[in-house]
């Protein structure tokens, strides 16, 4: 089977040791996490983890198994790419002077789309999101210049198709 | 037998009561029906001993003398039972020698909550003294675990933990307690826990997979059934029986299904899996539906999954639904418990016998027996055999005991020849394969039906793994009965170095001590035995016995367990020789 990127989405209570249990399970089958973001969601007191694999959709559909099974874990879905819409965030730190004597530097800012969240007289912090290959793009254009720091955060996704995760806790309130 | 009587309780719940962490740990056990646990001090748990010293009346608490011990007590109690197993330890080097315990607990679904101490809320994460992240540590083999820090959690947790080890599969919980929250003060108050909100323990089967499935079942011309612990675990041994005779289906076992139904049975085929019956794995490949109930198409039970079952309509019956399609892709799968499935399946069947069919598992038996198992259960040859001691423990206890295994060519010997008549009589370590398993869950088990005869049969290898668990037997002068069969090497792994490694004995020839010495030592009756002349009398003698008794066979050396599928071979390549 072809491997792919595929964005796993996880509502769950908000508990200590809940990313050790759903890391452990990418680690026993030995698949790495590309990208990992946990962050509340939608519903009150419930996180929500983006995690991004590269790896077929068997072994896909076989870890959300794993990890819906989970005492904790409410809900779990894949998605492909084309299923999402994702984003990315960046912070690029580069020396301020570099602003005035590098006149591409400026072009790179307005192509990018990229902010300056702020200026000191040291350095300047750039601020970018978007896809990946964007991020990438603008991450070699800069780095002949010179780049102090760089940050990229995990995935956050949302998907097209509603994940239907309140009926599925009313329901839940209700059964029990 | 007095030090060990479970200890009657009528516990009510008591109201608004001032007590400490420890103290509440206590009610919480009694108000869960919990009379008997597994444990061993240290200093972290120390104020719930001191709890349990005041309670004695009401819990009993057995020494173990070694944490796994206690945890594969408290598991052959569960099996048997069908209660939760509890086991307890201190921090550190207590917790940690509990994790064998709980991996073989989690892979055989084996519901247990295990306590463990811990260094007080202040000190956690500075590496104090027997500190361990035992939370980390345990993850990836407990159902669920949780670290209690504050006293007010005990109760609410607690509840939780039960829950979650008994309903839906079951599993092993570790809850960790800080030492603080261990002398802390409390209002206790308990509930029982009834749900979790992000846990929903036992899916409800569908109709219309029922539909498919009945439909499938009524149109086959070779069906076959392989039933797993699930049916054990789900209560669904009548309906199991039911359906079977019915449908007049060939039925065969796992090694954890085992005992689910009568080994008796005309319907009962055989085992399956890698030194499973010849008839039930090579017949797997010639079945038109094989309906799975309540097991998990292991990679022991499958061989090669490339060629496992592929000219067949699979039905899965599986409460679990990580377990579908996992392993084996299915054709119909039944979420939910074997029991209630079982009971809603059994209507839409129609009455059946497939005797041509089930001729053909008649034949193959005949085949092996020949080849295999004439000479295991009667041999010419001089040397005893693991089969015929197995054979005559089957006659002195008529099919009536609680066989418990530990691992190895004797755990396949006697899956393959025990005889039983009654469920929940098969304890062994399946899933995980732990060495030293059986002489402390024979401990758990005998304790778990005090009314039943336990025979524990273990090698010359796993024994001496947790042997020192003799003290454990003869201090609550527990009644099991102990059958090393004993071939001076580890038996299992020298066969594969004779069939696979060209006879290279790289460490596993056993020069082993004086085991009727060592079990005198320890107080207990004990006899040697290695000419066929005295087998008989010797497990009659121990089976008669009122009190624990350790027999020692000395078996052939390099005898070997037959049938065989070589790892990774296909089901039907099993070997006769
Ligand atoms: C804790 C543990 N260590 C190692 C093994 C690997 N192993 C499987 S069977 C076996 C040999 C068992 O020998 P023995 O207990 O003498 O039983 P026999 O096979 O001779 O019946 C070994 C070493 C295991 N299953 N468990």
């Amino acid at each position: 089977m072809e491997k792919k990127f595929f964005t796993i989405s996880v509502y769950s209570e908000n508990n200590v040791g809940l990313l050790n249990r759903i890391s452990g399970i990418f680690l026993k089958r030995h698949i790495n996490i590309e990208g990992l973001n946990v962050s509340k969601s939608e519903i009150k007191n419930i996180s929500k983890f983006t995690i991004v694999v590269f790896t077929t959709e068997d072994w896909t559909r076989k870890i959300v198994a794993q990890i819906e099974k989970q005492i904790e874990v409410i809900k779990a879905f894949y998605h492909t790419d084309e299923e999402i819409i994702y984003q990315e965030s960046a912070l690029f730190k580069i020396a301020s002077h570099l602003l005035f004597d590098e006149r591409q530097i400026q072009n790179i800012i307005k192509e990018s789309n990229s902010q300056i969240v702020t200026v000191s007289r040291d350095f300047f912090i750039l601020a970018k999101t978007g896809r990946r290959h964007e991020i990438d793009e603008m991450h070699d254009e800069l780095e002949p210049y010179g780049i102090m720091q760089f940050v990229r955060s995990g995935r956050i996704a949302v998907t097209k198709a509603a994940m239907p995760i309140t009926a599925l806790l009313n329901e839940y309130e209700n059964n029990n | 037998m007095d030090t060990m009587t479970k200890k009657k309780t009528t516990h009510k719940n008591p109201k608004k009561l001032r007590v400490s962490g420890a103290e509440a740990i206590i009610h919480c056990l009694l108000a869960e029906g919990v009379d008997l646990i597994y444990g061993y001090p240290g200093g972290a748990i120390m104020p719930v001993y001191d709890e349990l010293y005041k309670f004695q009346d009401k819990l009993t608490h057995i020494l173990t003398r070694h944490e796994q011990g206690a945890t594969h007590a408290a598991q052959g109690y569960a099996r048997v039972s069908g209660k939760v197993g509890v086991a307890m330890a201190t921090s550190g080097p207590g917790a940690t020698n509990l994790v064998t315990g709980l991996a073989d607990a989690q892979i055989d679904s084996t519901p247990m909550v295990c306590i463990t101490g811990q260094v007080p809320r202040h000190l956690l994460g500075s590496d104090a003294f027997q500190e361990t992240d035992i939370i980390g540590i345990s993850t990836p083999v407990t159902k669920w675990n949780y670290q209690i820090t504050t006293a007010e959690e005990i109760p609410g947790i607690m509840a939780k933990a039960f829950f979650i080890a008994k309903s839906g599969r079951p599993g092993p919980v570790l809850i960790d307690i800080t030492k603080n929250a261990q002398f802390d003060e409390l209002d206790f108050h308990y509930e029982a826990c009834t749900g979790v909100r992000s846990y929903q323990p036992t899916p409800v089967v569908k109709a219309e997979a029922l539909e498919m499935a009945a439909d499938l079942i009524n149109n086959a011309k070779k069906p076959y059934i392989v039933f797993g612990q699930g049916v054990i675990l789900g209560e669904a041994e009548k309906e199991l029986k039911a359906f079977v005779e019915k449908s007049g289906i060939p039925a065969a076992w796992t090694i954890l299904g085992l005992s689910a139904m009568n080994t008796d049975h005309p319907l009962n085929v055989g085992m399956v899996g890698m030194h499973g019956n010849y008839g039930p794995n090579v017949l797997t490949n010639e079945c038109d539906v094989l309906i799975a109930i309540g097991m998990r198409f292991d990679d022991r039970v499958t061989g090669n999954l490339e060629s496992y079952a592929k000219q067949a309509k699979i039905i899965h019956m599986e409460i679990d639904p990580a377990e579908i399609n996992k392993n084996v892709q299915v054709d119909v799968a039944l979420l939910g418990n074997a029991k209630e499935t079982l009971k809603k399946l059994l209507p839409k069947i129609k009455k059946n016998s497939h005797e041509t069919w089930h001729n053909e598992f008649k034949l193959k038996y005949e085949e092996e027996f020949k080849t295999v198992i004439e000479n295991d259960l009667h041999p010419k040859k001089e040397g005893l055999t693991m089969g015929e001691v197995v054979e005559e423990i089957n006659k002195a206890s008529k099919n009536k005991a609680v066989i418990v295994t530990d691992v190895g060519q004797h755990q396949m010997v006697a899956c393959r020849y025990a005889k039983f008549d009654q469920s929940k009589s098969n304890i062994t370590s399946g899933g995980l394969g732990t060495m030293g398993f059986a002489l402390p869950a024979a401990i758990g088990a005998k304790m778990g039906a005090e009314e039943r005869e336990v025979v524990a049969i273990i090698g010359d290898g796993g024994y001496q793994m947790t042997i020192q668990e003799l003290a454990t037997i003869y201090q609550n002068k527990t009644a099991v009965k102990i059958v090393v069969l004993n071939n001076d090497h580890l038996g299992m792994v020298r066969q594969w170095q004779e069939l696979f490694f060209e006879s290279r004995y790289a460490s596993t020839v056993m020069t082993n001590p004086d085991f009727v010495k060592i079990a005198e030592g320890y107080h207990i009756k004990a006899q040697r035995v290695s000419e066929r002349k005295n087998l008989k009398a010797a497990v009659e003698e121990m089976i008669a016995a009122k009190e624990p008794y350790f027999l020692e066979v000395k078996v052939e050396k390099e005898d070997n367990v037959f049938p065989m599928i070589p790892s990774g071979a296909s089901v039907s390549d099993i070997r006769l020789k």
